[in-house]
């Protein structure tokens, strides 16, 4: 053994890669190398098990022995899990990302009064039109807006960062939806405790 | 205007040329089929009106013209050559043709397939597959009582015990509340009444195994899939005869 520790691959969501990486920075995890897949698989979760799969396979051909899957449950249903199970890897606690940043504590709690909050993120907020408006076609129909939100009463920015611009963009979006704003700063909640784990 | 378009060597009129009223009704039919898909709700309220206005008996046109051009939307959506903004526009197209028939359905007597109760599980507001669901249902011929979102089991028991349906459809599109589906067939059990309904479950993270897992009878991954499944089921069931 040189002491060195064991280099350790995150395969994880486009949507969390800046996080991830500022993390590593931060806590100086440098034997933790990021892999991600498209944040736009959010759109087609049944893509994120089949595509986990393939890159845990990579990453083993690749040399690593230590895995950890940066991904909630995000809509697998259950497949993710699979997965994970049959490589012997561990995944972010949680069936969202919302529920990670917030704290898995704090998610279940506000589960009730939130029911009707659409969350967004730092990545939503800075991605809105790409990530979002486009793929549902509000670029093209804004008459479907009611469609896919009328049932949403406010739009909950979970906020990683302080940043005003972002928090700007996150006001404008809820107009835009036609929701109410509020604002809660997170930090990155359970995603940097997991990655420290992980990281241990 | 758009030009007329070349095809074959047969010079084809453009969408803007067709004036839907000259249109025979074969044709009609077809064009209307091609307006669900592209989504276009006026032309779809107008082909509706025509062929009624031809003599056409409603329950015709909402099966030959509304349902069958759902149909094909429904295929091409399984088949990722349409998105859902595209499904929903061509929803929206149907709906507004469903609005002028509903009424002249219920004069008429049209055939009954059954009866549906569905709604979105506790906990979920999201109900954009559910309505396709229930529009797609009604189209073919049951009658559909739409509880809406967040419905608690006993807002389902309700509503079973009032309008004693064939089919009890529930939808969940969170991993969090999909879970809830349990409560319910649970509960369907304990008041001895789970056998007396089919119980039909979706939304995007459930999968067969869950539908399983939860006592359901079936899983549908799209509303096209919950529409046959309902029918062979109900048949099934109808055909059982008293015990």
């Amino acid at each position: 053994m040189d002491g060195k520790p064991e280099q350790v691959r995150i395969i994880a969501c486009g949507m969390i890669a800046r996080e991830v990486l500022d993390i590593i920075e931060r806590l100086k995890l440098g034997h933790l190398s990021l892999t991600c897949l498209p944040a736009m698989y959010h759109h087609h979760p049944e893509k994120i098990a089949p595509a986990i799969d393939k890159a845990i396979c990579k990453a083993r051909s690749e040399g690593y022995e230590r895995i950890f899957v940066g991904y909630a449950d995000c809509g697998t249903g259950g497949d993710l899990d699979k997965v994970c199970e049959r490589h012997g890897v561990e995944r972010i606690i949680g069936p969202h990302c919302f529920a990670f940043f917030m704290g898995m504590d704090a998610f279940t709690k506000l589960e009730d009064r939130d029911m009707t909050a659409f969350y967004m993120t730092d990545f939503l907020a800075r991605h809105f039109d790409t990530f979002l408006i486009e793929p549902l076609g509000l670029d093209r129909h804004p008459e479907l807006r009611d469609m896919y939100f009328g049932n949403y009463e406010k739009l909950v920015f979970l906020a990683q960062t302080e940043d005003d611009d972002l928090t700007e963009k996150a006001k404008a979006a809820a107009e835009r939806l036609g929701l109410a704003f509020e604002r809660r700063f997170t930090g990155y909640g359970d995603l940097s405790t997991a990655l420290l784990e992980t990281a241990s | 205007m758009r030009p007329a378009i070349i095809w074959n060597g047969v010079q084809k009129m453009s969408d803007e040329d067709i004036v839907l009223s000259e249109l025979p009704d074969d044709e009609l039919v077809l064009q209307m089929h091609d307006d669900l898909y592209d989504g276009l709700k006026e032309e779809i309220e107008e082909g509706v009106q025509i062929l009624l206005g031809r003599g056409w008996a409603p329950y015709d046109v909402l099966t030959k013209a509304l349902v069958e051009g759902m149909r094909i939307v429904g295929e091409d959506f399984r088949d990722g050559i349409l998105f859902v903004p595209e499904v929903l526009l061509s929803a929206n197209a149907m709906k507004s043709g469903m609005a002028i028939l509903r009424p002249l359905l219920a004069e008429t007597g049209a055939p009954k397939v059954g009866k549906m109760v569905i709604g979105t599980v506790k906990g979920d507001i999201h109900d954009i597959g559910k309505n396709l669901v229930s529009m797609m249902m009604e189209g073919a011929g049951f009658e559909v009582i739409d509880l809406g979102i967040n419905n608690p089991v006993e807002k389902y028991l309700e509503a079973i015990e009032e309008h004693q349906p064939d089919i009890l459809g529930m939808s969940a599109l969170l991993t969090t509340t999909m879970p809830y589906m349990k409560v319910v067939v649970d509960t369907l059990k304990e008041k001895g009444i789970r056998d007396d309904l089919i119980v039909l479950v979706g939304g995007a993270p459930l999968n067969e195994e869950f539908g399983k897992a939860v006592g359901a009878d079936a899983y549908c991954r799209d509303a096209a899939v919950a529409v046959e499944t309902a029918k062979a089921l109900v048949s099934r069931r109808h055909n059982r005869g008293p015990a």
